[in-house]
Parts: C-alpha cells; sequence; structure tokens
C-alpha cells in the first residue's frame, strides 16, 4: 500500500477526535480509582446514560445540546452520587474484587433496563445547528463538531487536572486518600468529598456520552462496546494517574487510527496488544504509580 | 402428561435406534429461536423473533387440534461457538426440533451443519449469506427471508443502472460481508459497473471515521455498505457528517432493516435505496399482524423482514406438520414436505421453496421517504420497485448447491 500523506493526516486527526473520549472517559476512571480505590466499571453504563439524558432533555423537554452539556452530566452525577451513598461507600474498605463485582452488576442492570425499554439500535440525535457542516482542510473534509469535540475535551481534561493537581481542594482530596484519618482530623469532611469526587468521574463520563450522542446512535449498548477499550487505556496509562489518563486518551485514539489506515482488520485488537506489551514491561503502566 | 411420557419414550427410543425414532409420530413440538439477543442484531431478530414465533405457534390453530407446541429463545452472542453449543445441547439434550432466526451468517452456517449432523430443522430468517442455499445447502435447512444474491441483485444492479458506475466497499469483515460484497460485486459488474476498491471493518464498529475517509479519497461514486445492524446506521450517520453525500458520492445500505432507518432518523437516511422482502406497511394484512405484534413489543418497534421471516417459515411448518398428522421428528422428511407444498402466508404473499432449500417471494426495492412525506413513526418507506421471485433469488440453473446434482 503506497502511503498517502494526505491520508494519513486525516487518519491522526479522527484518531485524535477518538482519543477524545478516550480521555474524558479513562480520566473519569483514575479519578474515581485514585480517590476511591473502585474499579468503576459501571462507567461505560453511566456513560450510556449521559447520551440518553440528552436524548430525553431534548425529546421530552426541548432542552437543546447546549443546556445539555451542563444538566446532563449534572443530572448523570446525582445518580452516580445516589449510588455510592447507598452502595459503594460500604465497600470501600474491602478488596477491590467487591467494587468491581457490584459495578460491573450495577452496569449490566443499567444497560438491561435501557435495552428493554429501548431496543438496542438506538436513537437518532441531530448536531446542534450551530455546528453543522465541515470544513475543508486541503487534506481532508473535518466536522466542524468533531473540531469541537477535540477541543472541548481537551480543555475539559485540563481543567479537572488543574482542580485535583493544583487547587486546595484538590490538595485535600489526594490527602484524603492517602490518610483519611489524619484529613478529617484536620476538619474536613471526607466521606463528603468522596461523594462529590465520585459525582464528579460520574459527571465526565455522562459529559462525554452527551458529547458522543451526535455522532455515534443513542444507543444501551454504546457505553460496552467502548469501555473495554477505556479499561486498556487506563491500564496502559496507569491506573490512578491523571495526566498520564489524558495523554494515553489521545494517544491510543491516534494509533488506532493509524491502523485503522494500514491494517483496518486489526483496529479493534491494536488496544489490546500494545495492553499486554505495556503489562510485560511496565506492568504498572507507562506514567502509574507502583501500588 | 401423556404427552411428556411419549416424549420421554421417544427420547429412550431414539438412543436405542435411530429407525424407531422415525416411526413414532406424536404432537410435540419445540422450537428454539437462536438469535442476537443483546448485540447490534438484537432490534433485527432477538426477542422480536422469538415473540414472532410465538405468534406463529398461537395462529396456527394446532393448539387446538392437541398439538404441545413450545418456544424457546438461545443467545448466539454474534459468536460461532456459542451458537453451535447452544444448538447441540437443543438437539441432545431439551429435544428441539427446529431452529429459527439466526443472524448471523457465521454463526448460521456453523449451526446449519450441526442441525444436519443431528437431522434436525433450521428454518433461517436472519443471515443473509447465499452460501446457505449454495455450496453450504443443507436439506435440512430452509433460507427464508432474503440473501446476500437477492440484496446484490436489487440494490446493487438499480444503482449501477443508476448511473454509479464505480464502487467502493465498506465490508463487514465475517461470512456475511464477504458473502455480500461478493454477490454485489458480480452485480455491479454484471451492470457495467467497476469496483475501485474497499475496506474491511471489524463487525461491531461503532466509528467510522477512518474508513469512510478512505471511500471519499477512492472518488467511487457509490459507496457500498456491505454491513448490516448497528454497523450500517452507523456508518450512514456518520458519512452524512463528513460530506460524503454533498460531496456527490452515494452510499448504497445493501441490508438496511426498518429499525436501522428508525435508529438514524429520516433526516439523514432520506433517499437511500435498498431492497427487502417484507414492509409492515404493504397491505391490510402486514398491517394487521404489525400492530398485534407492537403492542407486545417493549420497545414498541414494529417487525423487521427477520422477524417477519420466523413468522411465515413457522406458519408454514405448522401447515406441513398438520399435513401429515403428526411430527416424525424427521428433520429431512419434513423439509422435503414443506418444499412439496407451495407457501402462502399473510405476510409473504404467495412463493415456493426450491430443491436447495432457498424459499422465494417477490422482493422490494424501497426509497426512504422524506421527512415531510412521512405520516408518523415507522411510515418510512417509498416502493419503488416490484422484483419477480424467480428474479430476485439466485437461479436454480446457476446454484452451486450439491442436492440439485442428480
Amino acid at each position: 500500500m503506497s502511503i498517502n500523506l494526505q491520508a494519513l493526516f486525516a487518519q491522526l486527526l479522527v484518531g485524535l477526535i477518538n482519543g477524545s473520549f478516550y480521555a474524558l472517559l479513562s480520566l473519569g476512571l483514575a479519578v474515581i480509582f485514585g480517590m476511591l480505590n473502585i474499579i468503576n466499571f459501571a462507567h461505560g453504563a453511566l456513560y450510556m446514560m449521559g447520551a440518553f439524558a440528552a436524548y430525553f432533555l431534548l425529546n421530552v423537554l426541548g432542552i437543546g445540546y447546549w443546556w445539555a452539556l451542563i444538566i446532563a452530566p449534572l443530572a448523570v452525577g446525582l445518580f452516580g452520587i445516589i449510588l455510592e451513598r447507598t452502595m459503594l461507600q460500604w465497600i470501600a474498605q474491602l478488596d477491590h474484587l467487591y467494587g468491581l463485582l457490584l459495578t460491573f452488576g450495577l452496569g449490566l442492570i443499567i444497560q438491561g433496563v435501557f435495552q428493554n425499554y429501548f431496543g438496542s439500535s438506538g436513537l437518532p440525535y441531530a448536531i446542534p445547528d450551530e455546528l453543522k457542516g465541515g470544513v475543508n482542510l486541503g487534506f481532508m473534509f473535518l466536522p466542524i463538531y468533531r473540531g469541537w469535540v477535540v477541543v472541548f475535551s481537551l480543555v475539559v481534561c485540563l481543567a479537572t487536572w488543574y482542580l485535583i493537581e493544583r487547587t486546595r481542594l484538590g490538595a485535600n482530596l489526594r490527602a484524603a486518600t492517602e490518610n483519611p484519618t489524619l484529613v478529617r482530623a484536620f476538619g474536613i469532611n471526607v466521606p463528603r468529598m468522596i461523594t462529590l469526587t465520585y459525582g464528579l468521574g460520574v459527571g465526565l463520563a455522562a459529559l462525554a456520552g452527551v458529547l458522543s450522542a451526535p455522532i455515534n446512535q443513542v444507543r444501551p449498548l454504546m457505553g460496552a462496546d467502548l469501555i473495554i477499550v477505556v479499561f486498556a487505556v487506563v491500564v496502559i496509562g496507569g491506573m490512578g494517574s491523571i495526566m498520564g489518563s489524558i495523554i494515553t486518551g489521545f494517544a491510543l485514539g491516534i494509533v488506532e487510527g493509524l491502523t485503522k489506515y494500514f491494517y483496518p482488520e486489526a483496529s479493534n485488537t491494536v488496544v489490546f496488544v500494545l495492553m499486554v506489551l505495556v503489562l510485560l514491561i511496565k506492568p504498572s503502566g507507562l506514567t502509574g504509580r507502583t501500588a | 402428561m401423556k404427552n411428556k411420557i411419549s416424549a420421554l419414550l421417544l427420547g429412550t427410543a431414539s438412543l436405542l435406534a435411530f429407525a424407531g425414532f422415525a416411526s413414532a409420530d406424536d404432537k410435540v413440538v419445540k422450537i428454539g429461536s437462536l438469535s442476537d439477543q443483546s448485540g447490534l442484531y438484537a432490534d433485527v431478530g432477538g426477542p422480536g423473533s422469538t415473540l414472532a414465533a410465538q405468534m406463529a405457534v398461537e395462529d396456527s390453530g394446532l393448539l387446538n387440534k392437541g398439538w404441545k407446541i413450545e418456544v424457546i429463545s438461545g443467545d448466539h452472542q454474534n459468536k460461532p461457538d456459542i451458537g453451535s453449543n447452544i444448538t447441540r445441547q437443543w438437539f441432545d439434550v431439551d429435544k428441539v426440533d427446529v431452529v429459527v432466526d439466526t443472524p448471523n451468517s457465521g454463526v448460521a452456517l456453523a449451526v446449519s451443519n450441526i442441525i444436519k449432523e443431528k437431522n434436525g430443522i433450521f428454518l433461517n430468517s436472519g443471515a443473509g449469506s447465499s452460501d446457505l442455499t449454495n455450496a453450504q445447502c443443507s436439506p435440512n435447512t430452509i433460507h427464508w427471508t432474503y440473501d446476500t444474491y437477492m440484496l446484490a441483485h436489487g440494490t446493487g444492479s438499480a444503482l449501477t443502472k443508476a448511473g454509479g458506475a464505480t464502487w467502493f466497499f465498506l465490508t463487514a469483515d465475517y461470512a456475511f460481508g464477504a458473502a455480500l460484497e461478493r454477490d454485489t460485486t458480480a452485480a455491479v459488474i454484471a451492470g457495467g459497473g467497476k469496483v475501485v476498491g474497499g475496506v474491511k471493518h471489524p463487525l461491531n464498529t461503532s466509528d467510522f471515521s477512518s474508513f469512510l475517509l478512505q471511500a471519499q479519497a477512492s472518488k467511487a461514486k457509490v459507496i457500498g455498505l456491505a454491513n448490516a445492524g448497528g454497523d450500517t446506521s452507523n456508518a450512514i450517520k456518520q458519512a452524512a457528517e463528513f460530506g460524503i453525500i454533498s460531496g456527490g458520492q452515494k452510499l448504497a445500505g445493501l441490508l438496511m432493516f426498518i429499525t436501522d432507518v428508525h435508529a438514524i432518523g429520516l433526516p439523514v437516511a432520506q433517499g437511500l435505496n435498498f431492497t427487502e422482502t417484507f414492509y409492515w406497511d404493504a397491505n391490510d394484512q402486514t398491517r394487521a399482524f404489525s400492530k398485534r405484534f407492537q403492542d407486545r413489543m417493549r420497545n414498541k418497534q414494529v417487525p423487521t423482514m427477520s422477524q417477519a421471516g420466523v413468522y411465515s417459515a413457522l406458519t408454514h411448518y405448522f401447515k406441513a406438520l398438520d399435513a401429515m398428522g403428526g411430527n416424525s421428528h424427521d428433520g429431512a422428511k419434513i423439509v422435503a414436505k414443506m418444499k412439496e407444498m407451495p407457501t402462502d402466508d399473510p405476510l409473504f404473499g404467495k412463493g415456493s421453496i426450491q430443491p436447495n432449500g432457498r424459499k422465494i417471494h417477490p422482493a422490494y426495492l424501497f426509497e426512504v421517504k422524506k421527512p415531510s412525506e412521512s405520516k408518523g413513526p415507522w411510515d418510512y418507506y417509498k416502493l419503488v420497485a416490484t422484483i419477480p421471485a424467480e428474479e430476485a433469488f439466485t437461479p436454480l440453473d446457476k446454484s452451486t448447491c450439491p442436492l440439485l446434482k442428480k
């Protein structure tokens, strides 16, 4: 196959777009794992709920995309907070396996309920008028909406990183994970902080769901299809590392895009091949902290 | 209770001697609806096919004549090994007589071989590969609703004639995609067109942008989507985004179901051409059936052609059983009887079953309505052309089925 430079650029850009979703989702996972020590297998289902929330806001209440970007993450985040208060908080001190089983089960239940009522082929959600159309970049036709997704998710990712690594609130959070008892002694309400963190992680997933609604179908299985890849991203990037998960998310999107160009049949396995390699060479992930 | 005992005796007899099995007729039937119950083909077949089977049982009138008919369902998850295991268990342990639906050609080809070995019956409605009635045909299999030859010759020929001289394929990387690409290529070349390239994508892909960019760069007039279900709707939706239609290229959704059109939405799907053998809004009978079907579906969808095919195939199967006066549990014998009898049911009208196991009936070339033309939910298709049964499917003299060689 002759390498066409234009096509290559196009694939890089497309990879970057997919990478934005990986980054947003793996960031949420990283935040939750870092602060709560829970591997949130319900993440895909919550991402799907975000997309459905956008769909309902538009079709039931007539609320458009821009408000959905704010309301859907808040609503789904609230749902996450309820989950954390009623179930997850009780298992935080137990072995990882309990959290895995509980969240995995929750994910399946949520997905099953949606599938029961909406089938599996999904519902249409149109691109907002302001972002319709595209620009011809010379080497490719870039839909404006996809460009928006890249920029917006980058901003959100960096803002989250800043919040956790550079602000006082973030410092408290990180301290609370290191030594909750001591942080409590300073008069900080640790359980509430953890609940809000889970809400934040879930909100990020829902936000990714809203962003993807106009691109993919709003389908009950949309999260299940994506979440496996995202877990591979998290493993490669290193569990619990905020910046690591952002960078790996974007990078793997690009790797996948390139594979789609050079050897499309392998495009949905390449991430896992990389995961195996990373696990063999650096088991804690590229940027991970050793446990 | 009496039936249970006779079934038990039958089971025992079958262990002792196969001949004893065939002679003992009873009035017990067990139907297995094998489908993708929760993945990308679940709306095409899935729970809807199980419901269609149930409705065929209720409408058959056999229950009032003392028959005992049970419908069970299984989830093959689009994996041939899982589908094979379920089929083996159904025949070996659960004493299933007939397997219906089974979308996903990869699974269907595997299941067809097992059912032949078990001398059961396979009434396939969901899978597309025309190999089921060609090289891989079986005396125990009837391929009911559609196949890749029909899709290729319906949509492929029509679009090539309408000026689509050059084609680029986006093909799902498994048995069905390969068969559909092969059959469509033949139809395109026969129509004077040319295939300029193609790319194979993994089954169940959510992002098609890379593949679409390659299709766009090929400058082919028609982009043929040799895939199905969720893959097709994602590809079409994203093609609109990348300006492929406005750039002058035409999309050919080679296999589309009404649920796909529903998922894409008319603003994006309008103008698409494709071939189907059933549309819920075709006549009073199909409307009446669809209404009853919709009322019982949780997601309130209308029946797809696969689901309608399950109903139609079982209706014919029950007619054959009724004519034979009992269930001999001899798959090949019952299938032979079914091939003898002309078919006639409310959903597909009159038709027949060819010796290679291919059920034939007219096919319809549809166009998706504009949003302004649609009167409400599910009012999506305009009929463009009717293809007579004899032209819609592989002519018998071209079929490579070994059963045809005497």
